[in-house]
């Protein structure tokens, strides 16, 4: 597909959000809703704009608290998944353990991870770690297996070793799934961030939504929603940049393929 | 016999544990392949030319019988075979050059002599102007191409073809047949190619080993007397046809 389809896909997706803005505020002023039941997107920009301070400190915190549980997830997801594909053996331990944390519910663990953690960024940070490294274990496990078994009978016919049939084969052969998996957990990752803000603590975008709920100042929780939002894209569409950047070859990272 | 063969086969045996007992695909399957020949074995599919083929390369045991490369018994795979396959296999995250480099990578043959080689077998295979594209971008035939390329990377003495253009249009099929025609005569690699196609068989090999179908056994082993180079002409003159219907004969024969 050629440019001119991704302009007119760029506008169309532009085009639907200013007509949904537009039909949310004329709705809100045309019933005069009240602003702390929904409050209209004038309101909200205005908030925006008064609490631009106070919304850049606690975004840096929900971002710290949700990149750091990310990067902890690529990490023990990728090392776990290695770990299961090339010891099989070790995948009937590990497999149980990973299952039961992704099963456990994280908001009713949340509270116990406070009183472990203390209330500071630690307990957000392993939150969004939990949620996120499910997706990463079993895309990045799956792709590593997923290797031609043509192309493993080449390797197997020159005498690779194993460490070179891991390198050479298996890990690149991953990335594509790897990316998938992360493109899932980014978006998980700050969902987790803002759980464990939910749950307690005194900074973060989550934190302010409480502290908004508390107040009636819905336009405020509004428009710390619309950040987490935002950034949510921003952070998947870093990542969409990073894939392509990375892996150029891959089907999965071509522009008119697939779409967020 | 002065020469002794570069590949074995002597009474060949594999049989697969299946769910309701044992089955025999390869029932006492012998024959020879001399130093830069180039022989084909070709059946009816599923009588287990390809089992024949990885016994050959040391990519699968034997159930029975005995396969001697270069008079020494296989117990593994041996460096001095390069493979190609019925998909090509390529690592679609490399871009052709690349591809072709692997076997050298893998051996750890010295880079830049690996690099001028693989330059070299671009050229061999065609496709010289294509070293920087990535598999996603090279027609099914060109890939095929890339894979005889980095078969022949590392300079293996043995050229083991698993059915390598089944995957093909007849027109690009044709055309591979004369590539791989021009490939050989210039690299005069002893040669075992699996197919299911008569004249593919019949055009490119020296020797044809005609299987039967399952439990397969070798029903003949046919000749091709047309003399080399071979030209695309030959396909359809009166010799070549007259084998071709010979060795259709013996396998329609064997299956009424």
């Amino acid at each position: 597909m050629g440019r001119e389809t991704d302009t007119a896909r760029t506008l169309k997706v532009v085009a639907t959000l200013v007509v949904l803005t537009v039909l949310w505020e004329l709705t809100c002023r045309g019933f005069q809703v009240a602003s702390f039941l929904v409050p209209a997107p004038s309101d909200i920009a205005v908030k925006l704009w008064d609490k631009q301070h106070l919304f850049w400190t606690h975004s840096w915190v929900t971002l710290h608290e949700t990149f750091s549980g990310f990067m902890i997830a690529v990490v023990v997801g990728v090392v776990s998944a290695a770990v299961i594909v090339i010891i099989p053996s070790v995948r009937d331990v590990l497999m149980p353990i990973l299952l039961i944390a992704q099963l456990v519910p994280k908001v009713a663990i949340a509270p116990i991870l406070l009183v472990w953690f203390g209330y500071g960024v630690a307990p957000k940070i392993i939150i969004a770690f939990l949620v996120a490294f499910f997706p990463i274990v079993v895309n990045m496990a799956s792709g590593l297996v997923a290797v031609e078994r043509e192309l493993l009978d080449l390797g197997r016919s020159l005498e690779a070793s194993r460490w070179q049939i891991f390198w050479k084969f298996r890990m690149p052969s991953a990335l594509p799934d790897l990316f998938g998996g992360m493109k899932i957990a980014i978006t998980l990752a700050v969902i987790g961030a803002i759980i464990g803000e939910f749950v307690g603590g005194d900074k973060g975008l989550g934190y302010l939504i409480i502290i908004a709920n508390q107040e009636l100042d819905t336009p405020l929780a509004f428009a710390a929603l619309f950040i987490i939002s935002l950034g949510g894209i921003l952070l998947y569409v870093a990542i969409e940049l990073l894939e392509r950047l990375v892996i150029p070859w891959s089907q999965t990272a071509q522009p008119s393929q697939v779409r967020m | 016999m002065s020469v002794p063969p570069t590949i074995a086969v002597e009474n060949l045996r594999k049989t697969y544990v299946a769910r309701d007992g044992e089955v025999v695909s390869l029932d006492g399957v012998t024959f020879d392949v001399r130093p830069q020949e180039f022989v084909s074995v070709l059946g009816p599919s599923g009588c287990g030319k390809t089992t024949v083929l990885k016994i050959v390369s040391g990519l699968e045991p034997a159930s029975g019988g005995s396969v001697r490369v270069d008079g020494r018994p296989v117990s593994g795979p041996q460096r001095k075979i390069g493979m190609v396959f019925q998909v090509p296999a390529l690592m679609r995250w490399r871009t052709a050059l690349d591809n072709i480099l692997l076997p050298s990578e893998i051996l750890g043959i010295n880079r830049a002599e690996a690099r001028a080689r693989s330059v070299e077998l671009l050229k061999l295979v065609g496709l010289a102007d294509f070293a920087n594209k990535y598999p996603n971008e090279l027609s099914g035939g060109m890939q095929q191409r890339i894979a005889i390329a980095r078969a022949l990377a590392h300079d293996p003495s043995i050229l083991l073809l698993d059915e390598p253009f089944s995957a093909l249009d007849m027109m690009t099929r044709n055309q591979l047949n004369i590539e791989l025609l021009r490939i050989w005569s210039e690299r005069r690699k002893t040669s075992l190619l699996i197919t299911h196609s008569i004249p593919e068989a019949v055009f490119l090999s020296d020797r044809v080993i005609v299987l039967s179908p399952r439990p397969a056994h070798v029903l003949e082993i046919v000749p091709i007397p047309l003399p080399r180079p071979r030209t695309p002409e030959m396909r359809v003159s009166k010799d070549f046809i007259d084998i071709v219907d010979h060795i259709g004969r013996r396998i329609g024969l064997e299956y009424a």
